[in-house]
């Protein structure tokens, strides 16, 4: 209860925000790393090149967005904790299908190209 | 948002098993629809994530070769054919319209009531601009003979991965670029200045609402940065 009406008390005065200066600087290299991301594709680079700078760019913009656009950054460590480590659940599931894909790639290889 | 009522709390790591350990409260400082939309996102990003492992499953497995999206999402400019010219500014448009939340969200807690309604009106047109961006790139492709079961670039399987993560992505935005509008209307009429009362709950309205719509409105960009990256550039 004690927790509570403290935050009551609180409601009224204006909550502390964060500069604006920090959300202008997100937002610009927001900006740029999508342009970065959209000149792999525009010089055409392939291979591990391609994909290594494709996910760099990806995580480092979902990185920016969700530190600092949605305030994980400035959130307690339970929630951020809560919502990060189910992350890995979804790499293990990627981790399995990349594994299933080979296997269905192959047999279809060994069964319509190949002809069994 | 920092509470003065934290400031006798744990800090860092040790706040962790402090605040799962206490009473009423795991999420300390943060109000509970701001929790229920994490968890919310949390179970969408689950979803998404299936989508996306599941193309990334049939792409991977498919024995004809998979269309090249740089051709297929090309975009003619004054006669020369643009690489996913389309796909680059709809992710622009996108980003500048989740900037313009965060800064909705940074003025409704400083209850400045106009540049809280501004920015969230322009989120929302951003939002539709890019819904009928999406529009014209589908029946652009529905036009040039793309279908669910088959498509005239390559590998069958294309059509419908991209109609159903497209589609489910477009769905969100949609949904959040009606909120963004019912909400607008909200700031400006003064209803989290004044704590009135909303239509589905006797709860006072509280400029936490717009954080929590930004939440959504973050996510659905985020999504988009994943799409982005894995459906049109890889």
């Amino acid at each position: 209860m004690n927790e509570n009406t403290e935050i009551d008390k609180n409601k009224d005065k204006p909550a502390t925000t964060h500069k604006i200066g920090i959300y202008l600087w997100i937002w610009g290299l927001l900006f740029v790393l999508s342009f970065f991301s959209y000149m792999v594709d525009w010089y055409q680079f392939q291979g591990i090149l391609r994909w290594s700078l494709i996910l760099f760019f990806m995580f480092l913009k979902a990185g920016l967005i969700m530190a600092f656009f949605m305030h994980l950054f400035w959130e307690r460590y339970t929630l951020v904790n809560v919502l990060l480590w189910p992350m890995t659940a979804i790499a293990c599931f990627v981790g399995l299908m990349v594994a299933e894909a080979k296997y269905t790639f192959f047999s279809r290889l060994i069964y319509f190209v190949l002809g069994g | 948002m920092s509470d003065s009522s934290l400031e006798n709390l744990p800090k860092g790591w040790k706040s962790v098993p402090s605040d799962l350990g206490s009473d009423q409260t795991a999420f300390k400082g943060v109000q509970w629809g701001k929790a229920m939309m994490w968890i919310f996102l949390l179970s969408d990003t689950f979803i998404f994530s299936c989508f996306l492992i599941s193309y990334m499953k049939g792409r991977a497995s498919t024995v004809v070769d998979w269309p090249n999206t740089s051709h297929v999402f090309s975009l003619d400019f004054m006669g020369v054919p643009v690489p996913l010219l389309l796909i680059a500014i709809m992710t622009f448009v996108l980003i500048t319209s989740s900037g313009t939340m965060a800064l909705a969200v940074k003025y409704g807690y400083e209850k400045n009531r106009k540049m809280c309604g501004h920015l969230i009106l322009a989120t929302a047109i951003g939002g539709l601009i890019f819904v009928g961006m999406q529009a014209f790139e589908w029946s652009k492709l529905i036009h040039e003979g793309v279908r669910p079961w088959s498509n005239p670039f390559g590998a069958g399987q294309f059509g419908s991965y991209f109609f159903m993560i497209t589609g489910f992505h477009g769905t969100h935005v949609s949904i959040g670029v009606i909120f963004l509008f019912i909400f607008a209307r909200k700031v400006y009429r003064g209803d989290f200045d004044k704590g009135r009362r909303g239509f589905f709950t006797t709860m006072k309205s509280d400029y936490v609402s717009i954080e929590i719509l930004g939440l959504y409105w973050h996510f659905v960009d985020l999504v988009w940065v994943f799409i982005f990256a894995f459906f049109y550039l890889w």
